[in-house]
């Protein structure tokens, strides 16, 4: 008897550790994820973790706070310049059907080839005419954003791509002007390798994309370089090999050590004086802020070279999950994001624009107001390393072949790959 | 009546973990071949028939053969590494010095550690800048006057990869440390003393009797070794993050997955990678059962 | 000749101990650059002992990763335990009631142990999705199932090793199979569930590619929450060792006391138990 007792008991067990294996987590996590379903928390994903990115999103979260105090604000934040280990996490979680309330994403093809067509995120045109957005947002923006005439995202800042930071005082010791042409910048860069100083700092290879596609933008002009993205400029022309044969030509003035390196730590080098020039977007300059240094005498600023009047731009914006698990809240957020209130405490800390275009100028220093400045008036185009024209795919792609461009400084090669590339993810055919 | 009362038990037992093995493993891998056999590109599932194309497309990508000699370079010196380390370790440990315990426990703490607290530390060790911003480990040797030691770490070119073998050896070698002293032990006393009776000198001794007894360690932990390399990952990701000049295919796999979304080209190389660990390891588990079935 | 011998013996120390340096290099940057104040980071000066002790940074660090610490701790006991169980109620079975086709299944399962997780990597995140199992829990599930290979064979070849007419007397006593486990076997496996429980705990708690394709931002392990943090600049380098060190400190612990059972772990995940 009491040994049937104990196999029935061990049968039971057995039985427990199949539904603990197959059943048990089933049960357990929705009682974790529905918890906060009443609507009182908004779980916002983006990569800001680190520098004036994130303090920006914590001033945006305080405004948030103050307009609805009854809704917990969760910061989902993943570590990873350009969000390059953000965004698979978040492939991840929508491919896991536990989409974030909200997610920030790069406006242009990335929101659109990927979300829009994965059918991940809801329209926002009711929100848009609501909230009077239409008329305080600039009119270039809009068609970026949208797809099939709806609107897909709240931008909240404009950043610039075409930035080349220098040390005016490394400049200044070597008799140097700011460069404006890519043949004064090799010159430039000549100069200060014949001085024993080092010309460029570049980091891990991210932020060589980023480099190659304001050589692209400096080699080719405004007009051509947009047409790498709609297909009216040819991959494989004689332009787009010179304009490849700069780059290569620029990545021979650069630091060694590079892919040891952050874009935090290449932007160092110029601030510290270790090296003269470095091409990064306009956040850098929340970095250096935050460093404790100041404008135009601890570093200088000027559109790379051969991209004067052109503002190569990206915008972060926020959208609104389809299936997201506080609908409500996550839009409420959407509100703050595309709020004066909000924009105004949210770029001025990290150093950005607004998006809209009321934006006091007196809350912003004196680098954004240049940059709110050109932004007005200035030819715009779109940057790649930050999602606005190429989709996900296409940008893997080209990824990939700078990386082996990289490794091996075969142009030839590069061309045949980036146009391989346009044919397999983009509209070339 | 008890007895078949035992059979339908002893089965009802196993099969919870077997079911769980067979959906867990063979029928994943199952769906991954026919993902790897797909068009399937983006966000939503996309199982059109596709052929062996992502296999060709994927032996036709230079990134792939960089990941293939990247792999080769990592094996060679991974396991040669901590092969050679490990035995060299296990002889002088097997010496029967004082604090035999306290070295071999000191050898072997690494193992306990994650591949990401290695990789965070030793990417401030191997840092490679130059001059004044010299730090890590080249600072060390600049320190204590070994200057030639100073190199680039994993920014070398073609090389890079093995500075991560490197850091991988000093992770792993304990490992083969303590299968080499297992297998040392196990060598009979009388074995050594005969042959020292004969006229044999220590390195003779090693030479020509326990390294023959101890070929079978050396296949284990070949094979152990072997496979561990071909799926590093963690390691590299610490290190260095994801960069081409280390890209190895469990990078590779990661970034074409879920950063470029072509899931049909991602599910081929996790299908690639496990076509040569199996290639290793099937007939080693076949050998193992058979001489252990001989035992 | 024992003179001789003993010289030699001796000249081993030398290479020892350079070799213990090599092996404590890492650990002793690590923990003087965890005590280091801020003011006290430079990269020149990296190798020195720190001025003071400053425990600032382990609070730090602390602050910053205690939910992923206990986020891991949640995932890795009960997957350590369960995959145990399994582990040694598979081994008995597969070792003393050979059904038919055990021998079959046997090396079936063993090449779990060995298979690259890339190739299950996609339906993994696309099972879990579709039967709805999320973070946590549902990486505790990966953790249990894919250890249930080692602990097999752990538990099958301890109860192999074990003379068959130990079992053979309980049954002439009127014990069944499952009488036998409980009153025979359990009681003498303790060992090797000490064994196993280690293994599964180290493996899991070290674990990264499950823990970054299956886990979100507020149930992420240890792991996951190191690398985000070593990756984001604005946290400095004294925080990010000490970070190092509480992350290892768990699967240390474990080693240092029971460090002559991690050692048998190890062997059996060559094969040979």
């Amino acid at each position: 008897m009491n040994k049937k007792l104990f196999a029935l008991l061990s049968i039971l067990v057995v039985a427990a550790f199949a539904i603990t294996a197959c059943g048990g987590a089933a049960t357990e996590a929705p009682a974790a994820t529905e918890a906060p379903a009443m609507g009182e928390s908004v779980e916002v994903f983006s990569w800001w973790t680190g520098g004036g990115e994130a303090a920006g999103l914590e001033a945006m979260q305080g405004v948030f706070a103050g307009s609805n105090p009854e809704i917990e604000f969760v910061n989902a934040a993943v570590a990873g310049g350009a969000g390059t280990n953000a965004r698979a996490v978040l492939a991840t979680r929508l491919q896991a059907g536990d989409p974030p309330d909200s997610w920030q994403g790069h406006a242009g093809q990335e929101l659109i080839g990927t979300y829009v067509a994965g059918g991940q995120i809801e329209p926002l045109n009711d929100l848009y005419e609501s909230e009077g957005w239409l008329a305080v947002m600039p009119e270039t923006l809009i068609p970026l954003i949208s797809n099939d005439g709806n609107i897909y995202s709240v931008p909240v800042n404009i950043h610039r791509a075409n930035v080349l930071w220098y040390n005016p005082s490394v400049l200044t010791a070597n008799n140097l002007a700011v460069p404006t042409t890519m043949d004064e910048w090799f010159a430039a860069m000549d100069t200060l390798k014949a001085a024993g100083v080092q010309p460029l700092a570049v980091g891990e290879q991210w932020t060589k994309m980023h480099l190659f596609e304001t050589v692209l933008l400096g080699s080719l002009g405004s007009d051509a370089y947009n047409g790498l993205w709609d297909g009216s400029t040819d991959w494989a022309s004689a332009d787009v090999k010179a304009a490849l044969d700069n780059y290569a030509k620029v990545l021979t003035y650069a630091n060694s050590d590079s892919s040891s390196l952050s874009w935090q730590d290449a932007a160092q080098l110029v601030i510290n004086g270790d090296a003269a020039f470095n091409v990064m977007g306009d956040w850098a300059e929340g970095y250096f802020r935050e460093l404790g240094k100041a404008p135009n005498t601890d570093y200088g600023w000027a559109a790379t070279p051969g991209s004067g009047g052109v503002f190569q731009f990206l915008s972060d914006s926020f959208v609104l999950a389809v299936g997201a698990p506080h609908p409500d809240a996550a839009t409420a957020w959407l509100k703050v994001a595309g709020s004066k209130a909000g924009q105004e405490a949210f770029n001025p800390v990290k150093g950005s624009i607004c998006a809209r275009t009321d934006c006091d100028p007196a809350l912003f220093g004196v680098y954004l107001q240049s940059a709110m400045s050109d932004w007005s008036s200035n030819i715009v185009v779109g940057s790649l390393t930050h999602g606005v024209v190429a989709n996900d795919s296409w940008k893997t792609e080209i990824d990939t072949a700078l990386g082996l461009f990289i490794a091996d400084s075969n142009v030839e090669g590069f061309q045949t790959a980036l146009a391989a590339a346009c044919a397999s993810s983009g509209p070339c055919k | 009546m008890f007895r078949d009362k035992d059979r339908f038990l002893n089965v009802l037992l196993i099969s919870p973990s077997i079911l769980a093995v067979l959906i867990f493993i063979y029928a994943f891998i199952a769906w991954s071949v026919r993902v790897s056999l797909s068009k399937w590109k983006g966000l939503s599932a996309d199982y059109t028939w596709n052929g062996l194309n992502n296999y060709f497309d994927l032996f036709a990508d230079p990134r792939f053969q960089i990941d293939i000699r990247n792999t080769l370079i990592f094996t060679g010196v991974f396991v040669l590494g901590s092969i050679l380390l490990g035995f060299i370790l296990a002889v002088m440990l097997d010496q029967g010095l004082k604090g035999e315990a306290f070295f071999r426990s000191l050898f072997l703490f690494p193992m306990a550690i994650s591949y990401i607290v290695t990789g965070v530390v030793w990417r401030w060790l191997m840092n490679p800048a130059s001059g004044t911003r010299t730090s890590g480990l080249n600072l060390l040797f600049n320190n204590i006057g070994l200057d030639f030691l100073a190199n680039q770490w994993h920014t070398t070119p073609t090389l890079g990869i093995a500075a991560i073998a490197l850091a991988a050896i000093w992770q792993m070698s304990g490992y083969t440390m303590a299968l080499y002293l297992a297998g040392l032990r196990a060598i009979p006393e009388e074995l050594k003393e005969a042959a020292r009776i004969d006229g044999a000198t220590e390195l003779q001794i090693y030479r020509h009797i326990m390294l023959p007894l101890l070929a079978p360690v050396t296949l284990s932990a070949l094979i152990i070794l072997g496979h561990m390399s071909l799926k590093v990952f963690d390691l590299i990701v610490a290190i260095a993050g994801k960069q081409l000049p280390l890209d190895v295919p469990a990078i590779y796999m990661w970034q074409i997955t879920f950063d470029g979304l072509f899931y049909g080209r991602g599910a081929a190389v996790g299908i690639l990678l496990l076509i040569s660990i199996a290639v290793l390891i099937i007939p080693y588990i076949r050998y193992t059962l058979k001489t252990e079935a001989e035992q | 000749m024992k003179t001789r011998f003993h010289i030699g013996k001796y000249w081993l120390y030398v290479p020892l101990v350079l070799m213990a340096v090599f092996y404590l290099l890492p650990l002793y940057v690590m923990i003087i650059t965890g005590f280091k104040e801020f003011s006290e980071i430079d990269l020149k000066t990296m190798w020195n002992l720190p001025h003071g002790i400053a425990f600032d940074n382990y609070i730090e660090a602390y602050s910053k990763l205690a939910p992923s610490l206990w986020n891991s701790f949640a995932m890795v006991i009960p997957a350590a335990v369960i995959s145990s169980a399994l582990g040694s109620l598979n081994g008995y079975v597969l070792a003393k009631w050979k059904f038919r086709g055990a021998d079959v299944i046997f090396p079936f399962i063993l090449f779990g142990m060995f298979i690259p997780y890339q190739s299950i990597l996609i339906p993994l995140v696309q099972f879990m999705n579709l039967v709805g199992i999320k973070g946590l829990p549902g990486l505790a599930l990966a953790h249990i199932i894919y250890g249930i290979p080692i602990t097999t064979l752990t538990f099958r070849n301890y109860y192999a090793s074990l003379p068959q007419e130990l079992l053979e007397a309980a049954k002439i006593d009127g014990a069944d199979m499952l009488g036998i486990y409980r009153h025979i076997l359990l009681p003498i496996s303790m060992p090797s569930f000490v064994v196993v429980l280690i293994w599964q705990f180290t493996s899991a708690w070290n674990d990264f590619l499950f823990a970054v394709v299956l886990t979100g931002n507020t149930d992420w392990p240890i792991t996951v929450a190191l690398n985000n943090m070593a990756g984001s600049q604005i946290i400095s380098w004294n925080v990010q060792m000490a970070g190092s060190l509480l992350a290892a400190l768990p699967t240390l612990l474990v080693y240092i006391f029971l460090g002559r059972y991690f050692l048998r772990g190890l062997l059996a995940g060559s094969l040979k138990g």
